[in-house]
């Protein structure tokens, strides 16, 4: 009697558990379907070359000869992207650290909760900073001041909080066992966390990168408000770039017909980039895994 | 379970005297009553949409829905049928004139604004158009201090946009900017942040902002200045109309809403956000 009741709740929660898993997976197939039905007149008209080959963007022109160019949109989501992780990863990294096997107890609970503020602050908000504090300041250095520079340090900012707190939360999980562990070997601080800790939480450390950058991809109002949004690929820091996200924000709301489709293919594109950010890391992870 | 098909069951009748309880005064007293859709022009919408609240007040049955998305989605929305009204804030193209009936509700300039604190005091329209297109590329070389010039442009698919590169005469691709946005809002935060910037904005948007002391000014245009009362009288080069178009043969319920939008009774809300109003002749 038990034991029935027990395989029927049983089913119940399997088949409930398959709904769920199917509705989550369901939904990123349809955005995916959505994207692609959206975009396939533009890449059947216009074709993927031209993605690449044409000399500007002009999506929408009075006189009709439109060009589509992607690519500068593309490296500017790149290199915003890479310049924020690149401060942010080792930053963010550092702090949980520092928090979690270095820092006197009560700074490593107030340095937490100031984290915690930061990943809280909505991105607008950032970008709304950004565009009337830091860029009057790069625009000292270098006018007009919004710029590729800018994008990176408000990126920076907005995904430090985010590496540090899931670091954090990797750096938790480690068994007290394995600390104490080493303690009793003697190991000095320094050698516990390059032999012990390190080597386990590397996959959750991983994550927390993974889930920075594709922030970093995502963003698209605090860009959008301090990058100045001009189409080109930068030569120097202070060349201002637009990213994909901007330009679909930039422009979706007014676009119409062909101009609408070209917007979904760049959807696409970014939908790429995180498709391959992902194969990326678990790539990495398999080797680091190994190792 | 039999509960809550109990409860559904008096949810629906509910549901059901609501709808009858709707209907009935409807019917009664014979006064307008319904649902209308507006969408496209960014600069129009705050206006239609102070109107539209007005209009909701003296007609209780009625309601309106204003979305923005640009003059362009305005006209595509009426013409597939999605809007009742579109809102445009340039002149049609004769391509889109052709099925769509257009009434001008107020009127709109579009100025070249630069930094409060710019010494410049009038560029004449040549100038504009070297700013433009990168052939003048420091204030010095049209009797300004020397630092480089910001220009500030729009992104593709603006009213705004177009507007100011008919008057000027440029082509959207020979432009040369610095900065790159989206909206008036945004466009004049980047000239108040920048003493080095220039820009173009509806001159309606710039008149508010001015009022409330943001750093920015508002430059003649071909000797005649930026100002709503120039823009009224019809001296103000780069004007535009702010136009309500409809499908032929409009609902009745639309054209209502358009004659009031054309009546006297919105001078003082179409004055409030700095528009020159047009009464209907």
């Amino acid at each position: 009697m038990k034991t029935r009741g027990a395989t029927r709740n049983d089913r119940i929660l399997l088949w409930g558990l398959r709904g769920a898993s199917v509705l989550a997976s369901s939904i990123v197939l349809l955005i995916v379907y959505f994207l692609l039905a959206e975009s396939l007149p533009a890449l059947r008209r216009i074709g993927i070359a031209r993605f690449v080959t044409d000399g500007d963007w002009l999506p929408s022109t009075a006189e009709g000869e439109n060009q589509y160019r992607l690519v500068p949109m593309l490296a500017a989501t790149l290199l915003s992207t890479l310049g924020a992780v690149l401060i942010a990863a080792p930053a963010g990294l550092l702090s949980a650290v520092f928090c979690h096997f270095y820092a006197p107890k009560a700074l490593a609970t107030l340095q937490r909760r100031i984290v915690e503020l930061l990943a809280g602050i909505p991105s607008v908000i950032y970008g709304f900073w950004g565009l009337v504090t830091l860029v009057p300041i790069l625009q000292r250095l270098a006018p007009p001041g919004q710029n590729l520079l800018a994008g990176i340090l408000v990126l920076t900012l907005m995904i430090l909080p985010t590496i540090a707190m899931l670091a954090s939360a990797t750096l938790a999980t480690i068994p007290q066992a394995h600390l104490q562990g080493a303690a009793a070997l003697g190991l000095s601080r320094w050698t516990t966390l390059r032999g012990v800790v390190l080597p386990e939480a590397a996959p959750g450390l991983l994550i927390a990168l993974l889930l920075g950058t594709m922030r970093a991809v995502g963003e698209t109002m605090a860009v959008l408000m301090v990058c100045g949004n001009v189409v080109q690929i930068p030569t120097s820091l202070f060349d201002p770039v637009r990213t994909l996200t901007a330009n679909i924000a930039l422009e979706m709301g007014y676009a119409t017909s062909e101009h609408r489709s070209v917007l979904f293919v760049s959807g696409l594109a970014l939908m790429a980039l995180v498709v391959l950010l992902i194969g990326l890391q678990r790539q990495f992870r398999r080797s680091v895994t190994l190792v | 379970m039999r509960h809550s098909l109990h409860l559904t069951g008096l949810a629906g009748l509910v549901l059901l005297q609501a709808a009858c309880g709707n209907a009935t005064p409807q019917a009664a007293a014979g006064q307008l009553s319904g649902r209308l859709v507006i969408t496209g022009s960014s600069t129009c919408a705050p206006l239609v949409s102070d109107i539209s609240k007005r209009f909701e007040g003296l007609h209780p049955a009625v309601r309106i829905d204003v979305q923005t998305g640009g003059s362009s989605r305005g006209i595509a929305d009426v013409t597939r049928s999605i809007a009742d009204i579109g809102m445009v804030s340039r002149d049609l193209k004769p391509s889109e004139a052709a099925e769509l009936m257009p009434f001008v509700f107020a009127l709109d300039g579009v100025a070249i604004i630069l930094h409060a604190n710019n010494p410049i005091r009038e560029l004449a329209d040549a100038q504009v158009k070297g700013i433009y297109t990168g052939a003048i590329s420091n204030w010095s070389q049209v009797g300004g201090p020397d630092a480089p010039i910001t220009v500030v442009h729009k992104a593709s698919g603006r009213a705004t946009l177009e507007v100011f590169l008919k008057y000027f005469g440029l082509k959207e691709s020979s432009v040369q900017p610095d900065v790159v946005i989206g909206d008036n809002q945004q466009g004049i935060i980047t000239v108040a942040g920048n003493p080095h910037a220039i820009g173009y904005v509806s001159v309606g948007a710039a008149e508010y902002e001015i009022g409330q002391r943001t750093l920015i000014r508002l430059l003649d245009t071909a000797g005649i200045p930026a100002t709503t009362a120039n823009v009224h009288a019809g001296k103000f080069p780069i004007g535009r109309p702010l136009i309500l178009l409809t499908r032929k043969n409009p609902p009745e319920l639309a054209r209502h809403f358009i004659d009031y939008c054309r009546s006297e009774a919105v001078h003082d809300l179409v004055q409030d956000l700095y528009y020159a109003p047009v009464s209907a002749k």
